[in-house]
């Protein structure tokens, strides 16, 4: 090796310096570039565009009727619901895990649906029809009374077929089943009586 | 004698390199109003009504337009046509099998038509399409009655002759060694367009301007980011060089 | 646990640690000292000596920015073309990653380039380093492939008939050709298989050879120790430790050497990623912003700008040039059955092959021998060791001449590249003609002209000043 034996003290404070100011600056740069790399995980205009908000005509759904619109890939239940299906909200109180949806709200229930109908209009229940266990979609069971699977004194909901929890009129879940939670309410608006917006609420 | 020869058919591949585009006149150069959202939305306006009419620009959200300045309301409000989503691509609304009986070719996507029309030695894609907009003149031989001076016998009619109304191009009969040339000279308004010469082109301005936005919306973006990485390269290589000074200063 | 080498409790954590993997991996310490802070490097490196590093740096930029890419880019014919501009577009700084990308193809054609260069000034491909500089060849034919087969995947017009022509240049083969070119295809015309196969081999199996390739250039260089400006062997000349007189670690010093050159060329290439990604055309030519039509082909197709020389070189094998050919065959066999003592059986076999050659080049298409004329440029590159007779190996210590030759090969290659550019013409013909001869003579002929000449003195040790 050539003779680097020169005036180590002098050169070791100068080398010192620019390294430390390099590799801060060095670091700097690194953090910097790898910011576009990681952003191209985030969703693309493409799918944020394919999971914008949907408009949905409600006005032909009658009383008990149900009608399913998919939003981001998930299915989307509107429910209209009966004078008699409404009250059987509280008759069922005492039997849900989660009567008035405090587990979880920032997930599962926007603040407008902090009620008992867990909805804006008592009349509609919009809700994600996905099971809060693992995913599988729950059947409508509207008819009350004994029934396969159900209890005798069902009031009405849905249960669902792959490990047999069962929710109520608002999505809520019965105590001692799979699922841990009610059924998730998206963020939703009405743009007027008969257009419903989901996807959307007015916050956003 | 070869030598001449050689010259000559030199001279000629000039010449012909020259107008290998599209064999028309040379390029006015189109002006640049990349950083006025006012023209530029004048621009997004004229598009999207004469031109998605056949064309389409596929590959262009209608939301990013709020680049330039507008609001989704204002988006949804003037400029949604054929979609209902603002979300969505700008799709035309032509059939591309109509498209291409009528024309007899498809009319081609314009989403990066301002990137792919440039021309080394010629001008960049924007020169051509200002150019192109404003040298439409009727023609009886042709099956959509329009020739065109940037590009002679496109299959394209005029779209925005309401606006320009119609002119026809005078030629000048000039020798030039020894020969007779047709050389352009100007043009004669046969019938007056909606908008005066100027107003036209002004309006033709806005929407290349319009075009060249949107064959790169980043692109604003990519020379603001550019400016911050020069800044910050510029320090680390001057600690670089530093650095490496200290270390090498011991070397003998 | 015999060989562990122990370390005292009292040690720092740090220490431990360093401790516990070099009793369980001592290969990547020894491999830290073999390449790293004893591999002895000259001292004198000067300016031309940075391009292998920024070569191995744009390597790198190109595998994560394409890993990138992939994520998001459809290999579908159909679909192609619209992933890019998506890419452009909706993905959240797509535009950058695809700058970078494209402008990284034409950064490592531009530092392999120059780094070849280096080894043309140097003599860095002579004895005992002919490996290196094999290795290299490959890495270089490797590396075209590499972008001549990503050019197709973004499904533009010149993406389509740039690959369309090169394809139909293997058609041009005797006998095998038209399948060969099929079987290249899996068509009958570039398509949706091509554009398949090409992306398999563009993001896997190209990348894997060429690091390959590049690890064993790497260990072939370590092994033997770098050249010099001087073209001395620094090994020649060792220290009582047994360390070279003129050498120094690699690390610290041309690590933070080549953290600065690192440097400067970030800002060239961020510069044009930024202000200037199409560079006039030539980084992101114009026509592939057209959507590929396999019916309708662009009045002017001519391949990125770092064919372009081998392209000229192709273009200019005309009927014409076959004889001019023909002509130096016969030279180059008169002069092999004169000039040297051969045992008659091996002049024999020289006037017999060059006869068959010139059957052949008579009988067999002039595109033919343009392909060959192509592939041969690079090919003859494989043999520069044993082309080069000069008693030194570097510029600096040649008859100055020399110097003015490498100058005129310069310049005659950078005029073949843009001829490459332009459409064909009658002048360009003939100057791309005569450019395509002394582009060969000088190789050909090398083995004769290196000899010419006085070389001057070579000092022992290098020449240096310090910074």
């Amino acid at each position: 090796m050539s003779e680097t034996l020169v005036d180590t003290q002098k050169i070791d404070s100068s080398k010192r310096t620019w390294l430390i100011a390099s590799s801060c600056a060095g670091a700097v740069g690194v953090g910097a570039a790898a910011v576009p790399f990681v952003s191209t995980f985030q969703p693309s205009e493409r799918a944020k565009a394919a999971g914008a908000a949907v408009e949905v005509d409600i006005a032909g759904l009658k009383p008990g009727e149900k009608m399913t619109v998919e939003w981001r890939g998930k299915p989307v239940w509107i429910v209209r619901r009966t004078p008699e299906q409404l009250a059987s909200l509280s008759k069922v109180t005492g039997q849900l895990a989660d009567p008035t949806s405090k587990r979880k709200q920032d997930e599962f229930t926007p603040v407008y649906a902090r009620n008992e109908g867990r909805s804006i209009k008592p009349e509609f229940f919009i809700g994600v029809g996905i099971c809060t266990h693992l995913g599988c979609s729950p059947s409508d069971k509207f008819q009350p009374g004994p029934q396969a699977s159900l209890p005798d004194d069902w009031q009405g909901g849905f249960l669902c077929p792959c490990h047999g929890s069962t929710f109520d009129f608002a999505g809520r879940v019965f105590k001692n089943k799979p699922a841990p939670d009610n059924l998730e309410v998206p963020p939703h608006m009405y743009l007027s009586d008969s257009k419903l917006l989901i996807g959307e609420d007015k916050k956003a | 004698m070869k030598k001449v020869l050689l010259t000559l058919l030199a001279a000629l591949g000039f010449m012909v390199g020259a107008q290998a585009n599209t064999g028309g006149i040379d390029w006015d150069k189109a002006p640049d109003r990349s950083n006025d959202l006012a023209a530029l939305q004048n621009g997004a306006k004229i598009f999207v009504n004469y031109c998605l009419n056949c064309h389409s620009a596929a590959f262009m959200r209608f939301n990013r337009l709020k680049d330039i300045g507008l609001t989704e309301q204002q988006i949804k409000d003037n400029l949604l046509f054929t979609t209902e989503k603002v979300g969505e691509t700008m799709k035309s609304a032509i059939d591309p099998r109509q498209a291409k009986d009528w024309f007899g070719a498809n009319p081609p996507d314009l989403t990066v038509i301002a990137r792919s029309r440039s021309a080394q030695g010629q001008g960049t894609g924007a020169d051509y399409l200002y150019t192109y907009m404003r040298t439409f003149y009727p023609d009886d031989t042709k099956a959509t009655g329009w020739n065109n001076l940037a590009f002679p016998n496109i299959a394209m009619p005029h779209a925005l002759w309401e606006l320009q109304g119609k002119r026809a191009p005078v030629y000048e009969t000039v020798t030039e060694h020894g020969h007779e040339v047709h050389v352009f000279k100007g043009w004669e308004q046969i019938a007056p367009g909606t908008l005066a010469p100027e107003q036209y082109d002004q309006a033709v301005g806005d929407l290349v301007s319009y075009l060249q936005w949107m064959a790169e919306p980043a692109k604003n973006t990519r020379v603001r980011v550019g400016f911050g990485v020069m800044l910050f390269l510029l320090l680390m290589t001057f600690f670089a060089w530093r650095l490496n000074a200290a270390f090498w200063k011991e070397v003998k | 646990m015999a060989d562990f080498k122990e370390i005292s409790p009292n040690a720092s954590a740090g220490a431990k640690l360093t401790n516990w993997f070099e009793n369980r991996l001592p290969t990547a310490f020894d491999m830290y000292k073999v390449h790293m802070s004893e591999y002895y490097a000259p001292k004198n490196f000067n300016f031309w000596y940075i391009f292998g590093s920024l070569a191995m740096l744009v390597l790198v930029i190109q595998i994560v920015t394409g890993i990138f890419l992939v994520m998001h880019y459809k290999p579908d014919a159909a679909l192609a073309f619209g992933s890019v501009e998506y890419i452009m577009r909706d993905v959240p700084w797509g535009w950058l990653i695809r700058y970078m990308h494209s402008t990284g193809a034409s950064a490592f054609f531009v530092v392999v380039y120059l780094h070849m260069f280096r080894g043309l000034l140097y003599g860095s491909y002579r004895k005992p380093r002919e490996l290196v500089w094999l290795f290299g060849c490959a890495i270089f034919l490797a590396l075209m492939a590499e972008a001549f087969m990503g050019y197709l995947l973004p499904w533009g017009q010149m993406s389509y008939w740039g690959a369309q022509v090169i394809v139909n240049l293997f058609a041009a083969v005797p006998f095998v050709g038209p399948d060969l070119a099929l079987l290249i295809r899996g068509d009958y015309v570039v398509g949706d298989a091509t554009l398949n196969r090409f992306f398999s081999f563009h993001v896997i199996a190209v990348p894997l050879v060429l690091l390959g390739l590049v690890v064993a250039h790497l260990m072939a260089l370590h092994d033997v120790g770098s050249n010099n400006p001087d073209g001395i062997e620094i090994k020649a000349t060792k220290g009582p430790t047994g360390v070279p007189l003129d050498g120094i670690p690699f690390h610290p010093y041309y690590t933070v050497h080549d953290i600065f050159a690192v440097c400067m060329f970030l800002l060239v290439f961020s510069a044009v990623i930024f202000f200037a990604p199409e560079f006039g055309g030539y980084f992101l030519e114009y026509n592939n912003f057209i959507p590929a039509d396999p019916l309708k082909t662009p009045l002017h197709i001519a391949p990125v700008w770092y064919f372009t020389p081998f392209y000229s070189m192709l273009r200019a094998i005309t009927d014409e040039m076959i004889l001019v050919l023909i002509a130096c065959v016969v030279g180059g066999a008169f002069l092999g059955v004169t000039k040297f003592k051969l045992p008659v059986i091996f002049k024999a076999v020289v006037l017999g092959a060059a006869a068959v050659v010139i059957a052949m080049m008579l009988s067999i298409d002039a595109k033919f021998w343009g392909v060959v004329a192509m592939g041969g440029a690079v090919v003859i590159l494989f043999f520069l060791p044993w082309l080069d007779n000069c008693a030194v190996k570097s510029i600096r210590y040649r008859p100055d001449w020399h110097k003015y030759l490498y100058a005129v090969f310069v310049v005659n290659f950078v005029i073949l590249a843009y001829l490459g550019t332009q459409p064909p013409s009658a002048v360009g013909e003939r100057v791309s003609q005569v450019g395509t001869l002394f582009y060969f003579g000088f190789f050909l002929l090398m083995p004769w002209w290196s000899r010419l000449g006085e070389a001057k003195a070579v000092p022992t040790r290098v020449n240096f000043t310090a910074h």
